[in-house]
């Protein structure tokens, strides 16, 4: 067990109740460290082309790259652009390539860096300026899917609540945790060579509606989701889920889609008297 | 300038506007409707909300238990018409959300469950983990996708309210994309720019919670209400202040001090309750003004932690064991695993009060009107004059979609039969925000930075109007933050570039905080009694003969502000004593 800081009072005195316990916190985590930014700049105002442009900020130890953008921005360079806003991974705005990864700027610990960290604005995206990119076709393919209810059978407010198990909540629970950071859509090769794929968070929600029992717009969305702009453009590389600050596991939703749109295939053209022709 | 015409212009896609936005689409689909935001809808703030919203729905539970725990909690600051208003709205629009797919926790026979919340007699708070602000969003931001004639300006600034003929006509705003003005004429424009706890240092508040419409408002001749009530969450993270739920507290999470004390006992939250049963509106479960007026007491004692972050108390959460804590505190372990190195099933985790919410804002009634006509506002950013001095957790969320409504219904009433709008005249309006832009951008005698205007603001606010206050001390506050308002006009804009210019939306910025800094320190310093989150060294008891009312300040061009005050309405709940001593007396 590391010791207490000089001068605290480390948590195990103060323990109300039976078990030792570690001092509070992280041996260490008021210390602060030189970082070294090499962040891609362009304005499209005053630029030709992009490029890299250097840093060195103090930043405490236990900080994240934002903290140490947001160090540059109030006292190296007012003219740094960057997206954030929660520092808490839950809004989604500070997606970025870090050190050649998607990464939320306010999710990638300093501890985990060493030397110079390149910083870079989310791949496949067009550049706005600086760290910023346009996500207008991202927002675009999220509205095309229909990720909202389409209620299997309507009912009035006063009438109360559709009813739902925990089972039934479990089974799309995981993929309405999307934050629609993007950085799935940065990791995947398939997006970046075919960008009419729609794909892996726009799809997941997709599929989070069509797994909740209160929804029947299963077939409506197929429209889009069961093409080949759709689930069937993914070849399963799997770097959407790896990237993924949510948990929200892309690349098995996408795998649950294709099972179920090929079974639908199967109702409609093999089995007699399916839907099909 | 390009002028873009609409029917009801919204500023913010938070909770609040997307409830409004959904509530005008649907009532009139022939409505066209404006929603402008600074950042994507997906952004706004209440996707930080972790704990849930509060609706009566279970058998035990009634509206009169809401009511009574709502005016109570804001030691009876709160309009008691619009509480009324309030808890009976709420369970319809939770309900609402259930059937927009909202993923609430169930119970085993698939009906939504509740959790104990703070200063809540019943258990009322709805919740979808500890991710319900997020979900609440998403859920309202992804239905509004159906709606064609909601036509969202994602990433425009707004600047300016348009105000002619006595009417508020529409607004101002900069395409951040691209730099250029926009002039939106509307018929009505309705508010939903959230709080400004960005004028503190230490905040659970987002960077984009810097008060915009809450100045625009005040600049266009609206008054703000009752801007001195803070609001200190108990438990924040001590290095990045990211917040720990009250739900931490609701699932039986204890707050200790160096000596192990469980020290709300000393300061009349008590007797102690057994360790992991939480008993309602006591103890831990108090509510969040006296949690943290009792954290600056041990602090004083002594009695505080001395961490490497600075002075805390212990949040001791392992009794809960891992198994509940993954299942209903995820993001809270994630949160203090990840930013500050502690295992919450392993050890107690150091919290200090970090500024979380504002109890005050743009004057409204129940209608959610402000007293300019055409000018409505719901959200943080309005007073409805729900949580009168001291907000209960979970209220909030739920205030976001009562009067998002509201403010919809009101706008439509409104804008039946309104005279044609005077295109030159809101022009001229136009032509002055141009103006002001321009001379920021022209400006050459700017001597004060940016970043160092902001933090003078930031620090003055915690050291003048934090959560004990004093005569001498808002004296001061009062006299820094009009200085540090001279100063401003002497801003530098280090970037004068037009594509997205973050360097002119921070100064931008920093000019609403200021506006809002002026009405919380002079409405501070002219309430002399302590109340809720407003609480004077100097006067340390309630003034029910003198303050049993709003405090309402006024703008005054470069004069300083004008404070008037407005009857509280009570309707059956005289002023009585906040208990929270528990049951078991
Ligand atoms: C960490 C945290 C946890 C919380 N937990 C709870 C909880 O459990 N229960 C509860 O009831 N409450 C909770 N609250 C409080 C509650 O979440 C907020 O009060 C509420 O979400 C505010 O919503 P809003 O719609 O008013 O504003 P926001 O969601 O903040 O949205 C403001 C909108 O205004 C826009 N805007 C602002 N300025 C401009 C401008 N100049 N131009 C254009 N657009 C602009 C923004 O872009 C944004 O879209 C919590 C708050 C925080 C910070
Ligand atoms: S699926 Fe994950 S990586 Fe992709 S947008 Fe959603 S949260 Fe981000
Ligand atoms: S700042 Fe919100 S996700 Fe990083």
């Amino acid at each position: 067990m590391p010791p207490a800081q000089p001068g605290t009072v480390s948590a195990a005195d103060a323990a109300p109740h039976g078990g030792a316990v570690a001092s509070p916190g992280r041996p260490g985590g008021s210390k602060e460290r030189t970082v070294q930014l090499e962040v891609l700049r362009y304005n499209p105002d005053t630029d030709t082309e992009a490029s890299f442009q250097r840093y060195a900020v103090v930043c405490p130890e236990e900080g994240v790259v934002l903290d140490a953008l947001n160090e540059v921005k109030a006292s190296v360079d007012p003219t740094l652009n960057y997206r954030w806003s929660c520092h808490m991974a839950v809004c989604g705005s500070c997606g970025m390539m870090i050190n050649g990864e998607p990464k939320l700027a306010c999710h990638a610990f300093l501890r985990d860096y060493a030397g110079v960290i390149r910083v870079e604005p989310l791949a496949h995206f067009p550049i706005e300026r600086d760290l910023v990119t346009a996500p207008d076709d991202f927002m675009e393919k999220l509205k095309r899917v229909k990720p909202y209810l389409i209620p299997k059978e309507s009912k009035p407010i006063d009438a109360g609540e559709y009813k739902q198990t925990p089972a039934q909540l479990m089974k799309f629970r995981q993929y309405s945790m999307c934050i629609n950071c993007m950085l799935c859509y940065a990791a995947c090769p398939e997006y970046g060579l075919t960008p009419r794929f729609i794909g892996p968070a726009a799809l997941t929600l997709a599929h989070r509606y069509n797994q909740d029992s209160r929804d029947g717009g299963r077939k409506q969305r197929q429209e889009v989701a069961a093409t080949h702009e759709g689930v069937w453009e993914c070849t399963f590389v799997g770097a959407c889920s790896e990237v993924c600050p949510a948990h929200v596991d892309p690349a098995s939703a996408l795998q649950q889609m294709k099972i179920a749109s090929s079974v639908d295939w199967i109702v409609e053209h093999l089995i007699p008297g399916g839907n099909g022709s | 300038m390009e002028t873009i015409t609409t029917d009801v212009a919204i500023i913010g896609a938070g909770g609040a506007g997307l409830r409004a936005a959904i509530a005008l689409a649907e009532t009139d689909p022939a409505l066209r409707i404006a929603l402008i935001s600074k950042v994507y809808p997906m952004r706004s703030h209440t996707c930080a909300a972790e704990g849930g919203a509060a609706g009566v729905i279970k058998p035990d539970d009634s509206f009169d238990f809401h009511f009574h725990d709502t005016v109570g909690g804001g030691d009876w600051l709160s309009d008691q018409d619009c509480v009324e208003y309030f808890v009976n709205e709420a369970p319809k629009e939770l309900l609402q959300l259930e059937h927009w797919g909202c993923p609430w926790n169930r119970e085993a026979d698939g009906s939504v469950a509740v959790r104990p919340f703070g200063g809540m007699k019943k258990q009322r708070t709805w919740f979808a983990a500890d991710k319900s602000g997020f979900h609440i969003l998403h859920t309202l931001f992804q239905t509004s996708l159906q709606f064609p004639s909601i036509v969202r300006y994602d990433e425009y600034f707004a600047l300016d309210l348009l105000v002619d003929d006595g009417r508020c006509q529409g607004l101002t705003a900069m395409e951040m994309r691209s730099g250029q003005l926009r002039q939106f004429h509307a018929k009505a424009v309705i508010i939903a720019g959230g709080g400004a706890g960005r004028m503190f240092p230490f905040s659970t508040n987002g960077a984009i919670k810097t008060g915009d419409g809450m100045a625009m408002a005040y600049r266009a001749g609206a008054p703000l209400k009752d801007m001195e009530f803070i609001q200190y969450h108990p438990t924040g993270l001590p290095n990045t202040g990211s917040l720990l739920t009250e739900a931490c507290r609701g699932e039986g999470g204890i707050l200790v001090n160096k000596h192990g004390r469980r020290y709300l006992q000393d300061y009349g939250m008590g007797p102690e309750t057994p360790v992991g049963q939480p008993q309602l509106k006591t103890m831990e479960l108090g509510p969040r003004d006296r949690l943290s007026q009792a954290y600056w007491h041990e602090l004083q004692k002594g009695n505080t932690v001395s961490t490497q972050w600075g002075e805390c108390v212990l949040l001791d959460m392992r009794h809960l064991g891992a198994k509940k804590i993954n299942e209903r505190l995820p993001l809270v372990h994630e949160l203090a695993e990840s930013y500050l190195g502690v295992d919450i099933v392993k050890d107690p985790v150091p919290i200090r009060p970090v500024v979380h919410y504002m109890m005050g804002g743009i004057s409204t009634n129940t209608r959610a009107a402000t007293p300019l006509p055409g000018l409505f506002a719901a959200g943080e950013c309005a007073c409805v004059s729900l949580n009168g001095a001291n907000r209960l957790g979970s209220n909030s969320l739920v205030e976001l979609l009562v009067f998002g409504r509201s403010a919809a219904l009101s706008a439509i009433e409104h804008i039946q039969g309104l005279p044609a709008a005077n295109a030159a005249a809101l022009n001229v309006g136009a032509e002055a925000t141009q103006a002001r832009i321009r001379e920021l951008f022209s400006r050459s005698d700017g001597s004060e930075s940016m970043s160092g205007l902001r933090k003078e603001m930031t620090d003055t606010m915690e050291k003048n109007v934090g959560i004990y206050r004093t005569e001498e001390g808002l004296k001061e506050g009062v006299a820094k933050i009009h200085e540090l308002r001279e100063r401003y006009r002497r801003v530098i804009l280090t970037d004068r570039t037009n594509v997205f210019n973050t360097d002119l939306f921070q100064v931008l910025e920093l000019g609403s905080m200021l506006d809002c800094a002026e009405a919380v320190t002079v409405g501070a310093l002219a309430r002399k009694e302590s109340r809720g989150a407003h609480q004077r060294l100097d006067y340390p008891d309630r003034d029910d003969t003198n303050y049993l009312r709003h405090t309402m300040v006024y703008r005054q061009g470069a004069e300083p502000p004008r404070v008037d005050y407005l009857d509280v309405v009570i309707t059956r709940s005289p002023p009585g004593v906040r208990d929270y001593s528990g049951d078991h007396k």
